[in-house]
């Protein structure tokens, strides 16, 4: 099952290989990572996204959680989280696709951010899969270049994670 | 700073090798008398002679060494520490710090390279945090579950003339880090339930007992309860050898009955003892009709391998003491029936077995024989540093240990060359106690320019060499899968090791029979002042036994070459 875990740091030099270190090391697997600093600017909220059974994942929060650097880890997915992606993706555009992906980048509600007389650039933000829907719902248009930004993810209520 | 810091946390020896990157060090070693510096002549030495200090007194261990390949030498040594969970800490020298990233000579990314073999590491950036760093390094290493720190150093930050107040913290908190003290008393509670309604219960102890200094509590508890105990490879002096209720070593070549009685238990009270491959043989198969209890101070280690019902996350010796506490207070007794019973059945299995091994089919002496002899020499009170092969494993089941920390051996990672270096780490600093290093003559070879050390230093350990003339543990392995095709398990082309060690300055034996073996074994422990080594001639054809069969159970062993259960 893909799992999203959200894990706070200290912002320090080499945390970041600490963590993805360890994944590599235990043959654990990322699909998708994002870290930026928090309002803390002693701290970094890193979100990995990634797939095991239930002992696969109780393993990577308890390694996750061994690390040093490590202030707090939490699985998103265990209760009511929102995630969100961005996709920034280039197509060829001219003729009568230029409408076509106009009108399907609409109904996904994504927007044109840059525009040539060839090409597109659509940002879309929402779920992984809705963004892998618009990529397949594109169809016949012609894609240059697909840019991702990775899973980023919130607890939904009260819930936080923080000091 | 740094020798000041090493100072104020009490270190008395550190084990090390100069170079450029360390000369600021170095002439700061110089000029004081507190740290004493023991030179090695190769860093793989100098860490394990850290790391057997900390196994033998439960404090980190010091090495010191140079950037580039001084680094590179200690990685062996700081993996066999992490893998066994031992505390020490790392001092390594690196280039300038302006010149880091530009393959300045005798530059290696250590905090790079041992990221994946350590608890933590540190690079200093700014000079000043250097005492701070130590003591968080000392701290890290010793708490929770014990491992290597290293601390990376460059250059410029130990320049004599740059000058900084000093203060060594008395004690540091990290935020991030905070090992637990105590176990969860409701669970505790429930371990303690199921002990008590077992009818076939056994403990298996590890070296969580030796580190977390939990011996007597183990002790105390499986006497009230009347409970065998097994002890892992780490963990033997856990538990005394000698006692009836120890069932000997388990695991791969684990005793028959405690192999036997793991299987067939009912409830496996599993403490400071992490399920190794080497102990559960095939998890699938695993103590089919257990119920698992499982303390350790690592959370990460309960269910990794092998699911535990009743996970209890402390260190041994608390969580013990809760459950004595626990046993002397209920009114529910042990079924003293059904111990009665299953003890009848493990004296069964025991006398099926007992370790025996034949020494009537040839003239050559027994490994076993050695070791026997040697416990029997030193009373079973010796520190035995051991090397890795089957010369390992017959001093781990035919040594009788009743000690706690007298066992040293690299048993995660199984480093050849370790006991050397190891048993002179634990003479230096124990020196009116018997200090062995059993080896072989594969895994001497591995760390015996440290011969010259003891010179240097009088560090007056002796070597049990047991000489098959071949790597005895891969032969074993190739006679039994490979159809004996021996590659490169032989070695052809031995030194005369009595000649080399009197190279040194040494006393060397070579004893060839059996009737010879007593008095020059008490020939060389009468010889307290002095290095000796004792080539002695072992049967090259011996097996180690038992030894459990490949993806069994841990029932499934070989018994002898031609017995299996």
């Amino acid at each position: 099952m893909r799992h999203i875990i959200s894990v706070l740091m200290e912002n320090e030099p080499g945390a970041l290989s600490r963590v993805v270190g360890l994944f590599s090391q235990r043959n654990f697997n990322i699909e998708s990572l994002t870290v930026a600093p928090t309002e803390d600017a002693t701290l970094s909220r890193l979100t990995v996204t990634t797939i095991g059974d239930d002992r696969v994942i109780e393993q990577i929060t308890k390694q996750l959680n061994k690390l040093i650097d490590v202030v707090k880890v939490v699985d998103l997915t265990e209760g009511e989280h929102i995630e969100r992606e961005l996709m920034m993706i280039k197509l060829k555009a001219s003729g009568q696709m230029r409408a076509e992906i106009k009108r399907t980048a609409d109904i996904f509600r994504g927007q044109i951010i840059d525009v040539t007389p060839t090409t597109y650039t659509v940002q879309m933000i929402g779920s992984s899969e809705k963004l892998d829907a618009f990529i397949t719902s594109l169809g016949a248009a012609s894609i240059m270049e697909v840019v991702r930004s990775g899973v980023s993810g919130i607890a939904r209520g009260e819930k936080v994670l923080s000091l | 700073m740094v020798v000041r810091a090493l100072r104020d946390e009490g270190v008395k020896y550190i084990y090390g090798y100069p170079g450029g990157a360390l000369l600021h060090v170095y002439d700061a070693l110089f000029q004081q008398e507190d740290v004493q510096h023991v030179l090695v002549r190769h860093e793989q030495a100098a860490t394990h002679m850290a790391d057997a200090y900390a196994r033998a007194t439960g404090k980190a261990g010091v090495a010191l060494v140079t950037s580039g390949p001084g680094a590179t030498n200690a990685i062996t040594g700081i993996a066999t520490a992490y893998m066994d969970s031992i505390p020490m800490v790392v001092i390594t020298g690196q280039v300038m710090s302006y010149l880091i990233g530009e393959d300045a000579f005798q530059e290696t990314d250590m905090l790079g390279i041992s990221r994946p073999i350590v608890k933590h590491n540190f690079s200093v950036t700014r000079a000043e945090d250097i005492p701070e760093i130590i003591k968080k390094a000392f701290h890290i290493a010793e708490s929770g579950r014990p491992g290597p720190v290293v601390v990376d150093i460059p250059k410029d930050m130990t320049a004599p003339t740059e000058r900084f107040p000093y203060e060594y913290p008395k004690s540091v908190k990290l935020r991030s880090y905070s090992p637990v003290t105590k176990g969860h008393s409701g669970q505790i509670k429930k371990a303690v339930d199921m002990l008590l309604g077992a009818k076939r219960p056994i403990i298996y102890s590890g070296g969580g007992i030796i580190m977390g200094d939990a011996s007597a509590e183990l002790i105390e508890l499986a006497q009230l309860l009347n409970f065998p105990v097994t002890n892992t490879l780490m963990g033997l002096g856990g538990y005394p050898g000698t006692d009836r209720q120890f069932v000997g070593m388990l695991g791969m070549h684990g005793s028959y009955e405690a192999n036997m009685t793991m299987h067939h238990s009912d409830l496996v009270l599993a403490i400071g003892a992490r399920f190794d491959d080497r102990v559960t043989n095939a998890t699938d198969k695993f103590c089919p009709t257990a119920r698992i209890v499982h303390v350790d101070i690592d959370p990460a280690s309960i269910s990794k391998t092998i699911q535990a019902d009743v996970p209890i996350v402390g260190p041994a010796k608390v969580v013990l003491e809760e459950m004595i506490q626990l046993v002397k207070a209920s009114k529910k007794q042990p079924d003293a029936e059904a111990i009665a019973s299953w003890w009848k059945q493990i004296d069964e299995w025991r006398s099926r077995h007992g370790g025996h091994y034949r020494t009537d089919d040839s003239e050559l002496m027994k490994p076993q024989q050695v070791i026997e002899m040697l416990s029997k020499v030193t009373n079973g009170d010796a520190y035995v540093c051991s090397d890795v092969g089957q010369h390992q494993m017959f001093a781990a089941q035919y040594y009788k240990f009743n000690k706690p920390n007298r066992w040293i051996n690299s048993g995660g990672l199984g480093t050849m060359g370790f006991g050397f270096p190891a048993a002179m780490g634990v003479k230096m600093n124990f020196p009116n106690e018997e200090v062995v290093c059993v080896t072989g003559e594969g895994s001497i070879q591995m760390n015996i320019q440290e011969l010259s050390t003891c010179s240097q230093y009088n560090i007056p350990v002796k070597i049990i060499c047991l000489n098959n003339q071949s790597l005895g543990m891969v032969r074993q392995w190739q006679d039994m899968n490979y159809e004996a095709r021996h590659s490169h398990s032989y070695m052809d082309s031995l030194p005369d090791f009595k000649k080399l060690v009197e190279a040194y300055g040494h006393v060397g034996m070579k004893v060839e029979k059996y009737s010879d073996l007593e008095n020059a074994m008490r020939e060389a422990f009468a010889m307290k002042d002095r290095l000796v080594f004792m080539d002695i001639m072992v049967d090259p054809f011996e097996h180690v036994y038992p030894m459990q069969v490949p993806r069994g159970a841990m029932r499934d062993m070989w018994l002898s070459k031609t017995e299996r259960t």
